[in-house]
C-alpha cells in the first residue's frame, strides 16, 4: 500500500504525525492549517509546485471536514462564501501563475521561501503582541481577557468596530448577509481577491487571513466569519487542487497521510477548545510561528550557501516547535478535564 | 503518486478531477470513521484522565 502511494513507511508515518498537528491547530485556533506544510515540504525537497498544489490539496480535504461539522451549527454563509469564491478564484489563477512564472525563471522556491518568511514572521508578532497586551492588559487572567475582547467588538455575535466604519460606506452594489448586515459588493470583491492571490502564491488556505478580514472587514458575526471562511476555504482549496492538478504535481501520497493525521487532530482541537483558556497558548502559538520563519530562512539559508546542515536544523525547529505548541495544548486540555470531572480539584 | 499516475492516459482535467474526487471520499471516510471512533471511544478517555 506504501508502495502505491509512493511514500516509505517513515515518511507516510511523519506526514500523519505532522498532519495531526496541524489538525489540532486548525481545529483549536481555525487557522494555521497549511501555512506550516507547506515549508516543511520545502524544506523536505519537494519542488515548490509539488509542495504547493499537494497543501492546496490538503488544505481542500480539511475544509470539507471542517465545514461538515460547522453546517450543523448553521454557521455558513453560503451567498456570501459563493461570492467571494468569484475573487478568490481569480486571485489563485494569478497567484498559481505567478508560481509556474517564476519556476521557469528558476526562483520559484527562493521567492516562496522568502514570502513564507515574511508572512510567518508578521503573523507571529502579531498573535505574540496581540497575547502578552491581552496578558497586561488583564493581568494574566484569561477569562477577564475574553471579556475585554467581546467589550471591544461588543458581544462576540457582534460586528466589531472596523467593520462597521468599512460598512458605513455604502458603495452600491450592496448586499445583505446571512445575519441581516449590509456589505458593499466591492468591500467583498476586494477582500477576495486579495485572499486569493495569496492562497495561489503561497499554497496556503488562507484562513488566517481570510476569516479576520470577513470578520473585521466585511463584518458578520463571530460564529459566522469562522463557518464562511471555512466554506470558502473547501472552495478555494478545490480550485487550487484543480489548478495544480491538471499540472499533474499534487502527491496524494502526501495528502493522504495529513489528511490521516489532521482529520483527528482537529476534532481534538476542536473539543480542547471547550475547556482550554486560549490565551494559555496564544502567546506559544505566535512563539512557534516566529520560529518557523527562522526555519523557514534557514532553509533558503541552506540552499543558497550550500549547507545541507542548515537544512537538517531548519527541520528539527519548525516540527520541534509544532510539537511543543501541540503537546502545550493537549496538556492544558487534559488539566481542565480533570479540574472539570476530577473526583476533587488539584490543589 | 499524482493524478497522471492515478489514471496514466487521462487527459490533466480528468486526472485533476480524479484527484479531488479522491481526496473528498478520503475526507468524508475519516470524517464519518473518526465520528464512530469519537463517540465509542470519547467518553472511556475522558474518564481516564479525570481519574488520574
Amino acid at each position: 500500500m506504501f508502495a502505491l502511494l509512493g511514500l516509505t513507511p517513515d515518511l507516510f508515518a511523519l506526514f500523519v504525525v505532522f498532519g495531526f498537528m496541524v489538525g489540532v491547530f486548525f481545529g483549536f485556533f481555525g487557522m494555521g492549517g497549511s501555512f506550516l506544510v507547506t515549508p516543511a515540504l520545502l524544506i523536505l525537497g519537494y519542488s515548490a509546485p509539488v509542495a504547493i498544489g499537494s497543501s492546496m490539496a490538503f488544505v481542500f480535504g480539511t475544509a470539507v471536514i471542517a465545514t461538515m461539522k460547522h453546517h450543523d451549527s448553521g454557521q455558513v454563509d453560503y451567498r456570501l462564501g459563493a461570492l467571494m469564491f468569484v475573487g478568490i478564484a481569480l486571485g489563485i489563477e494569478a497567484g498559481s501563475r505567478l508560481v509556474f512564472g517564476l519556476e521557469v525563471l528558476g526562483v520559484a522556491e527562493a521567492v516562496v521561501g522568502v514570502a513564507y518568511v515574511l508572512v510567518l514572521a508578521a503573523i507571529g508578532l502579531l498573535f505574540t503582541r496581540s497575547a502578552l497586551n491581552d496578558g497586561d492588559e488583564t493581568g494574566g487572567d484569561g477569562d477577564e481577557a475574553n471579556d475585554e475582547t467581546d467589550g471591544e467588538t461588543g458581544g462576540g455575535d457582534e460586528v466589531p468596530a472596523i467593520a462597521q466604519k468599512v460598512q458605513s460606506y455604502e458603495v452600491p452594489p450592496m448586499m445583505t448577509l446571512a445575519d441581516g448586515q449590509r456589505a458593499s459588493l466591492w468591500t467583498i470583491s476586494g477582500v477576495s481577491a486579495g485572499v486569493g492571490v495569496i492562497s495561489g502564491f503561497l499554497g496556503v488556505g488562507g484562513g488566517f487571513v481570510r476569516m479576520p478580514a470577513i470578520y473585521y472587514v466585511i463584518g458578520t458575526s463571530l460564529a459566522a466569519a469562522v463557518g464562511t471562511s471555512l466554506f470558502t476555504g473547501l472552495l478555494s482549496g478545490g480550485v487550487g487542487a484543480f489548478t495544480y492538478g491538471r499540472a499533474g504535481v499534487i502527491d496524494l501520497g502526501i495528502v493522504t497521510a495529513l489528511l490521516l493525521g489532521s482529520a483527528l487532530g482537529a476534532r481534538i482541537g476542536s473539543g480542547a477548545t471547550a475547556y482550554v483558556d486560549e490565551d494559555d497558548v496564544t502567546v506559544y502559538f505566535g512563539l512557534m510561528l516566529l520560529v518557523a520563519s527562522v526555519a523557514v530562512a534557514l532553509g533558503e539559508a541552506a540552499a543558497w550557501l550550500s549547507m545541507p546542515v542548515l537544512d537538517r536544523v531548519s527541520f528539527v525547529l519548525l516540527v520541534g516547535s509544532a510539537l511543543f505548541v501541540c503537546a502545550t495544548i493537549l496538556y492544558h486540555g487534559a488539566l481542565a478535564v480533570r479540574r472539570e470531572r476530577g473526583p476533587s480539584p488539584s490543589p | 503518486m499524482t493524478g497522471t499516475e492515478l489514471l496514466p492516459g487521462a487527459s490533466p482535467t480528468v486526472a485533476a478531477l480524479a484527484v479531488i474526487g479522491v481526496v473528498v471520499l478520503e475526507a468524508v471516510l475519516l470524517y464519518a470513521g473518526y465520528g464512530v471512533v469519537e463517540d465509542r471511544l470519547g467518553p472511556v478517555v475522558f474518564r481516564r484522565i479525570a481519574r488520574r
